[in-house]
């Protein structure tokens, strides 16, 4: 019973099974803790497991409604998640200390066996609920040291791995678009090197922008507002993502896909993120830096910048601006304390204007497509309904400028986007089709100029 | 933190700067230019802390205020019947948000500068310290190797 009044009265219900534990006796004690590991373990394993598959449902929910190369494309779905996350997260830490001390009062070798896995279940846990949601370590004063096991999570996390993996697939488009026969090689040191670039970029963009992540409340849990690790170290890691990706881009693809992986690493770190801070024309460039990634798969697999490539850039181009601002509509007071220049808080009505314009110019973009050949006609026909949906949530968002609007068209772009690259890719003008027109009049040429030769 | 400790600790965030404040291990065997890294790094974090707190604090206040003036203009009390605070929705915030912005861009444009300097001027010195940390290392093995 005392041991039940130690535990404070959340944890009564541990306290309780102390009591029956401390009653029953030695020779029935392995049972009990038996018993009990059993039970906190299926708690802790569907608690776990639970937690696990709302995370998992929140990074399915982010990949497959991709978002693209701007920062701040982060979803605002996974705080919201996570804040629901946070009581019974809360629930499953309190459960687990006092079931600890309990492991530690017996003496057998089996219950320390159980206390260390008990232990490590507990660790796993840590690692598996979002760092976003450890509020009651979050109070805690930590020791600024650098755990090993810690640092592929925390690597993850400094690269804003998912949104790379989203900027990998835009490029996987843009190569899969390209009018040529799919070279397995090529394709995935594309991936490879844009990927490396992506995690470069992003690193040093968290790098530069430290007191202002602290801020937010959107990115206050990054990995050097914790002081998880230290600004060296994310240059080092960025540097040496930053060089082999270009390398591999140089050297294994193309220079010009090096060039552009480079050059986009540049515009996003030098050029958006201090602009971010500056005037509002950072949002311009920061859809240039979403578009640069499928153009640089097209110039990964034909070598060349086509009207093609620039199509498709054109496209994404066009979609950053509903997305983001859409986004930002709903950021406007962290915008605005934390001193960035965005539309949606110095411009709120060009802010909507440019979201709507263009919504209306990915349906032209649709129509050029097939036009320069990459297409067939059936592609506007197809995404049709899909654009004009979206402009119709644009034109929503311009008339009403509420938050329920602003969401609205927020995850729509989040789907959009997959579908129309998915349906471009259905409708894609098959190579052959286009030999077959080359070959006729090439072959007559050559016909022709056999017959002069001799 | 622990006395027996040799690492910096991280403590929870700010209230009023949200920044998260660093106590910084001294070695007993400093070298000249770890303890120039050691006071950089004091100094960027004091430098940050007074910035935000006066920065956030002002926004509190002004963003308190404003709601005051709103709804003095509306002809409604700062608490409603039930207690609860009145707020202003989102559009009304907006000018606000807008305002603070525009007034404070230059004290932000001036943050900004320092904070990148300090930043370079840490990671640089970081770096430093690092390669001769490192070199001493290489330098400790050779003579051992040797012995």
């Amino acid at each position: 019973m005392s041991a039940a009044r130690r535990c404070c009265p959340p944890r009564a219900l541990a306290g309780l099974f102390v009591w029956r534990l401390r009653n029953t006796g030695v020779p029935q004690i392995p049972c009990r803790f038996v018993h009990l590991y059993h039970v906190a373990n299926n708690r802790l394993i569907t608690f776990q497991y639970f937690n696990f598959l709302k995370r998992m449902y929140v990074t399915q929910c982010n990949k497959d409604l991709s978002q693209q190369a701007k920062p701040k494309s982060d979803s605002i779905v996974s705080p919201f998640h996570e804040l629901q996350q946070l009581d019974q997260e809360k629930k499953v830490v309190h459960k687990i200390s006092p079931i600890s001390p309990v492991h530690q009062s017996g003496s057998e070798a089996s219950s320390r066996n159980e206390l260390r896995e008990m232990k490590s279940a507990a660790e796993t846990e840590d690692s598996v609920i979002p760092v976003g949601a450890e509020s009651k370590e979050d109070r805690q004063w930590k020791e600024m040291k650098l755990r090993l096991d810690d640092l592929p999570g925390i690597l993850a996390r400094l690269s804003k791995i998912k949104l790379t993996a989203l900027v990998v697939s835009t490029t996987s488009a843009g190569f899969a678009m390209a009018p040529v026969p799919f070279e397995l090689t090529c394709f995935l040191l594309a991936s490879l090197g844009t990927g490396l670039a992506s995690c470069a970029a992003n690193s040093i963009n968290q790098f530069f922008e430290v007191p202002f992540d602290s801020n937010m409340n959107r990115t206050k849990n990054r990995p050097l507002v914790r002081g998880q690790i230290s600004p060296l170290l994310a240059v080092c890691f960025a540097a040496s993502c930053g060089i082999p990706g270009i390398a591999v881009l140089t050297l294994g693809v193309n220079p010009l896909t090096g060039a552009l992986g480079a050059f986009n690493i540049f515009l996003y770190t030098c050029c958006y993120t201090p602009l971010k801070r500056m005037s509002i024309a950072n949002t311009w460039v920061g859809a240039v830096v979403g578009a640069i990634p499928p153009m640089m798969g097209w110039t990964a697999a034909t070598g060349s910048l086509d009207a093609g490539a620039l199509l498709l850039g054109g496209i994404l181009y066009s979609w950053q601006f509903p997305h983001f601002n859409a986004l930002s509509w709903g950021l406007r007071e962290d915008y605005s304390r934390g001193g960035y220049c965005m539309m949606s808080v110095t411009h709120p009505g060009l802010c909507r204007r440019v979201a709507l314009r263009h919504c209306l110019a990915l349906i032209g973009l649709s129509v050029v497509a097939p036009v320069l050949d990459i297409t067939t006609w059936t592609f506007p026909i197809i995404s049709l309904p899909i654009n004009l949906y979206i402009s119709y949530l644009g034109f929503r968002f311009y008339r009403d400028a509420d938050r329920s609007s602003s969401r609205k068209l927020f995850f729509c772009s989040l789907w959009h986007l997959p579908m129309l690259l998915l349906v471009m890719f259905t409708c894609k003008k098959a190579a052959l089709e286009k030999e077959d027109k080359g070959d006729l009049p090439g072959g007559s040429h050559e016909t022709a100029m056999e017959i002069r030769l001799p | 933190p622990p006395a027996h400790s040799h690492s910096d600790w991280i403590g929870p965030p700010d209230r009023h700067s949200n920044l998260r404040p660093v106590i910084f291990y001294v070695p007993p065997e400093e070298s000249a230019l770890e303890r120039r890294l050691r006071e950089a790094r004091q100094e960027a974090q004091a430098s940050n802390q007074r910035f935000w707190a006066r920065h956030n604090r002002a926004f509190r206040q002004e963003k308190e205020e404003f709601i005051y003036s709103r709804l003095k203009a509306k002809g409604l009390e700062m608490r409603d019947e039930s207690g609860h605070k009145a707020t202003l929705n989102a559009e009304e915030m907006a000018d606000f948000y807008k305002d603070f912005l525009r007034k404070n861009l230059k004290k932000h444009l001036q943050y900004n500068r320092d904070w990148y300097k300090h930043n370079f001027r840490i990671t640089f010195l970081m770096g430093q310290v690092a390669l001769v940390r490192a070199l001493r290392w290489l330098r400790w093995r050779k003579k051992n190797v040797e012995q």
